[in-house]
């Protein structure tokens, strides 16, 4: 099974991202490999240590974006490829799916194309149905399970209701969610190999299709308003009464 | 401006935001809802008594379950012979795949979970959480037709008006052969969606603290800690059961295994905005928060007074969620007449 897996580079879960003089700032938090995306990757090694064949981890971005490349190489990724040109900066998601796509294209008897399920940057989750319609390939979004028997698969995904069964025929484009298990740590030997690893660059010429032309525009960026909220400590008394007192104030909110 | 509004729906009940998009629909302008499935006539008329003004029918059995490839087919055929100017459909997890799918085979774009959206001469700029609500961005989009889903919640259900009726017309399903066979269902454990919910409970890593249990002998240490957490999320469980709230949790508590990953709140898992959220045993780490943080009234029960959880809570108690749980559900068992 030939598996590629389409990784993004995002400031870490934990930074505290705010709006500065109009741009966006993590302050000192690291870029990491997108979360969702790394579970994607271990989706993927699972598959590749059930049946054989190989991962390619790829990206689109700048010089930094290998970081996360690499993070996918140590895990246990066979290669990976950075797509990068002057002209992709600032893709909407219809656009970087037409890259992703030719990527695919390109690669060549790809059996599947794996990706997690949003970027927790745009959080916009739309790019892995939009490559698989750019395809022509079945779009298994929000995967919990993959059972791949020959030139099939049987997934299990997840929708409001519970999960749907579906089976389709490889190559397929998926999406993962959480449920293939704790990301694997890179190890030690792995982190070697990834810092070793000669990344191959591709450029929109290599890919051999014009600049995509994004369609959305961002023309302002905010910082929510501040949520002014005094918390109204509820004190003193047994549990009993302070039950008593937070359950009144709940209902006076005249919400419930 | 003409919208058309996709009515998501799983066996006939349709997911409530799909109602929120007709309201949003009606004030642009006329709506088109679209309903896709098998014997969901019933569908179409609610469908109306929201507000439509016509209803494209696509009854088949080809679209008695919902896949992607056949529904967007549907679409994009409806399309070509239509005059839509905006597409809205819900942000459900078929809204959104639809969506996508919608904008590669129409040549646009897709603003996608958006919470607020302006109209001015004919140009819609709308507002969306990035960053799981740590920021929000202003979007517009150059091509046409506008393709928008929008976060459950976040606009008005219109009034039901019963009765009121509208253009009915009978549309032809896709023919073809799509790449996918739904096999069936798996059921989850039922209860209240959580992106639906008015009311939230949640539990973290405190629920597994309570010191005056003893558990059950022959467990390992771990098996005790889920022993102990299991304990503690059946309190949560019990007063989301009186509020008819839904059950939420940290992310260190799914990860800790105490409660499966659909009920995960936060950046990683869902983000929630509902009338109420309790929040107990959380110290609200910045991914959890950014997950609930649009929570109209937040109310935060933990025993470290200095957790972060309280800086967005309306009302807080430093305290034992042991104690304080089974009594807050009392109370309200006995005030809303439970």
């Amino acid at each position: 099974m030939k598996i590629v897996v389409c990784v993004k580079q995002v400031p870490d879960s934990a930074a505290k991202v705010v709006v500065e003089n109009g741009k966006v700032s993590w302050g000192d938090a690291p870029l990491v490999i997108n979360p969702w995306d790394e579970y994607a990757v271990e989706a993927a090694l699972q598959q590749k240590e059930a049946l054989g064949g190989t991962v390619t981890a790829i990206t689109i971005g700048g010089e930094g974006s290998k970081e996360a490349l690499k993070h996918a190489l140590a895990m246990g990724a066979d290669d990976a490829i950075l797509i990068s040109d002057p002209a992709l900066a600032n893709l909407d998601t219809q656009a970087t799916a037409q890259v992703l796509a030719a990527a695919v294209k390109k690669i060549g008897g790809v059996d599947a194309a794996f990706f997690g399920r949003q970027a927790i940057d745009a959080d916009s989750g739309l790019v892995p149905a939009q490559t698989a319609r750019l395809l022509g390939w079945p779009a298994l979004t929000l995967s919990a399970v993959i059972k791949v028997d020959g030139g099939s698969v049987r997934v299990e995904r997840g929708v409001e209701e519970g999960r749907q069964i579906v089976t389709a025929k490889l190559p397929a484009v998926f999406s993962l969610v959480k449920d293939f298990g704790e990301p694997r740590y890179p190890s030690f030997m792995g982190i070697r190999k990834a810092s070793r690893a000669v990344i191959p660059a591709w450029s929109l010429a290599d890919l051999g299709i014009p600049a995509p032309a994004s369609v959305i525009a961002w023309p302002e960026i905010m910082n929510p308003p501040s949520r002014e909220v005094k918390c109204d400590f509820i004190t003193g008394g047994s549990p009993q009464e302070i039950a008593e007192a937070l359950s009144d104030k709940i209902l006076a909110e005249k919400v419930l | 401006m003409n919208t058309w509004v996709y009515i998501d729906h799983f066996k006939g009940t349709a997911l409530p935001a799909s109602w929120e998009a007709i309201g949003v629909g009606k004030t642009l302008g006329t709506v088109e809802a679209l309903v896709f499935g098998t014997g969901v006539e019933a569908l179409a008329k609610t469908a109306f008594e929201y507000g439509a003004d016509e209803v494209l029918l696509a009854d088949d059995p080809a679209l008695a379950d919902y896949r992607a490839e056949a529904f967007a087919a549907t679409l994009g055929s409806l399309v070509a012979s239509g005059t839509p100017d905006l597409l809205l459909f819900p942000t459900t997890t078929r809204g959104r795949e639809l969506a996508a799918m919608a904008a590669i085979d129409l040549k646009t774009g897709v603003m996608v979970d958006v919470t607020a959206l302006e109209s001015a001469d004919g140009k819609i700029t709308v507002t969306r959480p990035i960053y799981a609500g740590k920021l929000l961005t202003k979007e517009t989009c150059s091509a046409r037709p506008l393709i928008i889903t929008l976060r459950g919640r976040a606009f008005p259900k219109p009034e039901q008006q019963a009765g009121k009726s509208g253009t009915l017309t009978k549309v032809a399903a896709a023919a073809g052969d799509f790449p996918t066979k739904v096999e069936g269902y798996t059921t989850g454990e039922g209860g209240v969606s959580l992106t639906d919910a008015g009311v939230i409970v949640s539990g973290g890593r405190g629920v597994s603290n309570n010191p005056a249990l003893t558990p059950p002998a022959g467990l390992d240490e771990k098996q005790t800690e889920i022993w102990r957490a299991q304990q503690g999320f059946a309190l949560v469980k019990d007063l989301a059961s009186v509020l008819g709230a839904a059950v939420g949790a940290s992310r260190a508590a799914v990860d800790a295994g105490y409660i499966p990953y659909p009920n995960q709140v936060g950046q990683t898992g869902k983000v929630v905005s509902p009338d109420v959220y309790i929040a107990c045993g959380i110290s609200g780490a910045i991914q959890h928060l950014a997950g609930m943080r649009t929570s109209k009234v937040i109310v935060a029960i933990n025993k470290d007074a200095e957790a972060p959880i309280f800086k967005l809570a309306r009302y807080g108690v430093v305290g034992d969620l042991f104690q304080i749980l089974p009594a807050l559900t009392a109370a309200f068992k006995k005030k809303l007449g439970k």
